[in-house]
């Protein structure tokens, strides 16, 4: 999609989150100097052209209890990959699932699932399952469990 | 935390409407009143229970780039370099994670030869050697976590 500037203006007024005010769309536009249908309108039509992913609330993983989340790495032959992460994202517990490029010999894993977890058994057990599904095409594996939220912005563009 | 919190921490995870008075519409939604939404809202964010609310922009929509990207830091570095790299507007994410690459975090720009260029500057900025994992394929991409 083809942003103008009053999109980008729009863009850098919320990157941060919408304001917490009765009309938020408003005080965005009072902000802007345009009409609030305007910035309704701009950010509906972002919405659907998928700029913006969703308008929604970000939880703190750990804040709600999730200690265990794990990207979950797994070195898969090239020629099954694409088959096998499809495979992957179905289940209901991995919340992205990726090909990613190899770094050898430091780094051999091509296919990336995150899943989150309340406790390590939890997690295990997630693990387990997706293990389980990639079989003997799986060559290597590893689960690398964060242990600081070092930051969590999003997007910033500049201003 | 209590039950109504967990409520507007599932609903809002999902997404937010867009009209003249949205938080009265969720607030109508859950059974509390408005002010009553926004102040709860406030208070999750002060808390550090939600990082953020609002729109989620995605860079590539947008015409810029993505990426994943790791460094191996050594451990006496660690509060260092994680000060350089989260200095970068451009660096969306950053986690520390429990391996020799200890670092991870996600670059999102606007314009998608930025992403080099941030790179080559953290580089420059830390000395050490970033591994860029750009995604060849998204499978899938719906986190939401039941509070």
């Amino acid at each position: 999609m083809q942003l103008d500037d009053i999109d980008r203006q729009i863009i850098h007024a919320t990157q941060a989150g919408l304001p917490l005010v009765a009309e938020p769309y408003q005080a965005i536009a009072a902000q802007l100097g345009l009409t609030a249908d305007d910035v309704m309108q701009r950010m509906s039509k972002m919405h659907q052209d998928g700029v913006i992913r969703r308008i929604a609330a970000v939880p703190n993983h750990y804040k709600l209890g999730y200690h265990y989340n794990g990207m979950t790495v797994w070195d898969v032959e090239e020629e099954h990959v694409h088959r096998l992460g499809q495979r992957v994202a179905e289940l209901p517990f991995v919340s992205h699932c990726y090909q990613r490029p190899r770094h050898l010999p430091d780094w051999p894993y091509n296919l990336f699932a995150m899943v989150h977890a309340k406790t390590e058994q939890d997690a295990e057990r997630q693990i387990a399952v997706i293990a389980e599904l990639l079989g003997d095409d799986v060559r290597r594996q590893a689960v690398l469990y964060s242990s600081k939220i070092l930051k969590k912005t999003g997007l910033r563009i500049a201003g | 935390m209590d039950d109504i919190d967990k409520l507007i921490i599932n609903l809002l995870q999902k997404g937010f409407p867009i009209c003249e008075s949205p938080y009265r519409q969720v607030a109508g939604q859950i059974g509390i009143t408005e002010d009553a939404l926004l102040s709860r809202l406030q208070t999750l964010l002060d808390d550090g229970v939600l990082s953020r609310f609002g729109p989620m922009y995605h860079a590539e929509q947008m015409g810029g780039a993505l990426t994943l990207a790791a460094l191996k830091v050594p451990e006496e570095r660690f509060d260092e370099v994680s000060e350089i790299v989260n200095s970068f507007p451009e660096v969306a994410h950053n986690y520390a994670r429990n391996h020799t690459l200890n670092m991870w975090f996600v670059l999102a720009t606007e314009r998608p030869e930025q992403v080099e260029s941030v790179i080559e500057l953290i580089e420059r900025h830390t000395g050490l050697m970033v591994y860029n994992m750009p995604k060849i394929r998204e499978y899938y991409v719906g986190l939401q976590l039941e509070a």
